[in-house]
């Protein structure tokens, strides 16, 4: 609260100026457009009449702006299915449809085949998912994971981000080398990590990186975080450059430290990207699949296990289809509830430049 | 000018879009076949004899293959088109409860005359023939007799567990000096722990099965694990007697199969269908049954059973069923046809299919003139299977780190309360 008052305090007297500002430009528009008007006013004895004048073309200008705004509308009202249509027929056949189908899917339990043969049920799946205790495990090994990534992910990116940004020789290089894992899928991903921890885990132990829940665990944990770092870093350096420049001069002439700078000045300015970054590594850690698969496959066991791929895992079983449909719809609520609250309090606290 | 060309389009696009939606408008009374195959190994074959039979007959056949593992989804997917496939396999009693309302009862029609045993036919509850075997497998220990040979030993002369034992152990003692070692390695991974989780722990099932005097006709609620010490001592020797150490085994990488066939190891705990890999390099390689340190296990044969079965779909046109049907009978019959089927699958268990050239199919068919006992695919009852072969995973892999008692109490848990957990998790 106190950085977003002190930010705020500088910016009233600066309302008055760009008020002041918008009136010189509404003066200096229509000598800006209508040469005659330039001309005109050389002549200061006919003022009145200038005006007029101006008044009118201004007039005329608006009407001809909005008849052709209008036309526009126009054409734009009568084409626009032709826009939307194709996303918005392909967002029902590729989301909206699937997505009922999986909530109706839900409702049904027993042997599930083909959805024409489902019979409804009522809420027996939920149970069922709400009894099973690989499904708690996962969420909680998820929600850890999910703490831990989206914590060190954003202090390591934003690090990263804020050493570019101060004028480092070679840090086009660094970025674009950063950025590079992104580039790779999580499957390849996870392969090539799991032979490079199995690899590293010969050399002091005797044990492999699916044989212990807590290997697996930071295994995943390293994975993300070398994969996301440089996406989120690309993220914070926009934010970082967005940062006025006056501003910091200004906290430069009142003596702030570097540190003040940084944590009074720079974060509640890049609060925007901060907001993006923790609410795509929230989801993303909430939503990790195909590098849990690829890495761990929920080995041991199924203790290195997470959501999505505790889901998935029961799809395989015609007989616990119906629970795996209504885990994935809790996965839903769950994942759309902590992604809106998170995007709630940190767009409080957010600036307005 | 511009609204013309979006207004083509505009049509372009609805064109597309409707070409996607329907395509093969042109069935008639000959009706068409579409096999919804599991097999990606022998994919390539199946598209040849298609198109040979449309050239011969003009019925439309097309084969499509569900990718490695994805057979049981794709099918769900499939079933639900307004074009079924009119052929699809039904492999197991679980496959038989899933989709057992799909299939047509396959009772004297023109294929189940042709068959020359119900050994491998699936029935559900109300008797109806619902798949019916096209061809079987058999899987064991597959052996080099030349490194048996080799090291002083006899293949003949391994007719139970003690001296299967005497000669692995003599030849992982002297592998430096031989060039070679017993057992090639029994990875842990993915691609290879169903040798040990699915295959091997057969025995344990077969041999409770075969107590109890009647084999398994549904998956058991429970079973008892009284045959667990047999299969541990099979499989401490696999482990223990190999080319890797076990505690490397759980994280996997190493090629079993090019280790047998580059002769660095003289056992390979497999199947027939290695038959065509291995008989490049190992042309005389036989393969011997489990054995475990059963009482008479001299008798023994191997582990013969079945997932391919032939299901017809109920669902779709008369004319389809019967362009169906036809066309297997036309792929255990023609002789062309049926070779090119034996040849990649083994054995067809039909009157007036090609002879097999399968040597370990070949091997097993002996052990069967012999006298010898099958040992059938129990295996295949295990309930919710995935979950259930993970947790025994885990489990030998704890065990393969520190062979313990304890570690082998955990297997034991894994293997005989793991199956009642699992089967209590998938029945309704």
């Amino acid at each position: 609260m106190k950085e977003n008052q002190k930010s705020k305090a500088p910016a009233e007297p600066e309302a008055e100026t760009v008020a002041e500002s918008v009136e010189e430009i509404v003066q200096e528009l229509p000598s800006q457009d209508d040469p005659a008007v330039l001309e005109s006013e050389t002549d200061p004895e006919d003022a009145q009449q200038v005006q007029e004048e101006i008044e009118k073309l201004k007039k005329k200008k608006k009407v001809f702006k909005s008849g052709h705004s209008s036309m526009t509308r126009r054409s734009m009202r009568k084409w626009s299915w032709l826009f939307i249509g194709p996303v918005f027929v392909s967002f029902i056949i590729g989301f909206l449809w699937p997505f009922m189908q999986g909530i109706y899917l839900s409702f049904c339990s027993g042997r599930i085949t083909t959805i024409a043969k489902a019979k409804l049920t009522g809420f027996q799946s939920f149970e069922k998912a709400f009894a099973d205790e690989t499904f708690f495990h996962a969420f909680w090994f998820t929600a850890l994971f999910a703490v831990v990534s989206v914590v060190l992910i954003n202090v390591l990116a934003f690090a990263a981000a804020y050493a570019l940004t101060q004028n480092v020789k070679g840090s086009n290089l660094f970025r674009t080398i950063f950025f590079m894992p992104n580039l790779i899928g999580g499957i390849v991903l996870g392969y090539l990590w799991s032979m490079i921890f199995d690899g590293l885990l010969d050399l002091y132990t005797t044990t492999n990186l699916v044989d212990d829940a807590t290997y697996g665990f930071w295994g995943l944990i390293i994975l993300l975080l070398w994969q996301q770092i440089g996406y989120m870093m690309i993220i914070y350096i926009a934010g970082l450059q967005a940062v006025p420049e006056d501003m910091l001069e200004a906290a430069k002439i009142d003596g702030a430290t570097k540190r003040q700078t940084l944590f009074r000045v720079v974060i509640p300015n890049v609060m925007p990207s901060i907001t993006i970054c923790t609410f795509l590594t929230l989801t993303n850690s909430f939503k990790l699949y195909d590098q849990n698969l690829a890495l761990t496959n929920g080995k041991p066991g199924r203790l290195t296990e997470m959501l999505a791929l505790n889901i998935s895992n029961g799809f395989a079983n015609s007989a616990t289809r119906g629970m795996a449909q209504a885990k994935a719809v809790i996965f839903f609520i769950l994942v759309a509830v902590l992604g809106i609250a998170q995007l709630i309090t940190t767009r409080k606290r957010e600036v307005q430049q | 000018m511009k609204k013309v060309l979006a207004l083509v389009l505009a049509v372009l696009m609805v064109v597309a879009l409707a070409a996607c939606g329907g395509s093969g408008d042109k069935k008639d009374e000959k009706g068409h076949v579409y096999w919804l195959n599991f097999k990606p190994e022998i994919d390539e074959t199946l598209q040849n004899l298609a198109k040979k039979y449309t050239d011969e007959t003009g019925v439309e056949v097309t084969v499509v293959t569900a990718a490695s593992g994805t057979y049981s989804t794709t099918l769900t997917a499939e079933m639900d088109k307004s074009e079924p496939p009119t052929l699809f396999v039904i492999g197991n009693q679980q496959g038989v409860k899933d989709w057992s309302d799909f299939a047509l009862d396959l009772k004297d029609t023109d294929i189940a005359k042709e068959l020359n045993t119900d050994a491998y036919n699936l029935y559900d509850d109300s008797g109806k023939l619902v798949s019916i075997g096209y061809c079987y497998e058999c899987y064991g220990i597959i052996v080099n007799p030349t490194l048996i040979e080799k090291a002083g030993h006899k293949v003949e002369d391994i007719k139970n567990f003690d001296t299967l034992k005497t000669v692995v152990e003599d030849i992982h003692k002297r592998a430096g000096e031989l060039g070679f070692d017993a057992f090639s390695s029994s990875d842990m991974d993915d691609s290879s722990s169903w040798r040990f989780t699915g295959h091997l722990a057969n025995l344990e099932y077969f041999y409770e099965e075969k107590a109890a005097g009647s084999t398994w006709k549904e998956c058991p609620a429970s079973i008892t694990g009284d045959y667990l010490p047999n299969y541990k001592k099979l499989y401490d020797l696999i482990i223990n007697n190999s080319l890797t150490a076990p505690t490397d085994l759980s994280a996997g990488g190493h090629d079993a199969e090019a280790e047998f066939k580059d002769g660095k190891a003289a056992f390979f705990v497999n199947g027939s269908w290695e038959y065509a890999a291995v008989s490049e390099k190992v042309p005389n390689a036989v393969m011997i049954p489990y054995y475990c340190g059963v009482d008479g296990e001299e008798k023994a044969g191997l582990n013969c059973g079945t997932e391919n079965c032939w299901a017809v779909n109920s669902e779709v046109s008369e004319a389809d069923q019967k362009a169906t049907i036809d066309f297997m009978v036309w792929l255990v019959t023609d002789e062309e046809a049926s070779k090119t089927m034996v040849e990649q699958l083994g054995i067809m268990p039909y009157k007036n299919a090609a002879k097999s050239t399968n040597g370990f199919l070949n091997n097993a068919a002996k052990y069967d003139e012999d006298g010898c006992y099958v040992m059938d695919w129990a295996t295949n009852y295990q309930p919710n299977v995935d979950e259930y072969r993970k947790d025994l995973v885990s489990a030998l892999n704890a065990y393969n780190a520190d062979q313990t008692d304890d570690n082998w109490a955990k297997v034991k848990e894994a293997f005989v309360d793991g199956w009642a957990k699992q089967y209590k998790a998938i029945s309704e």
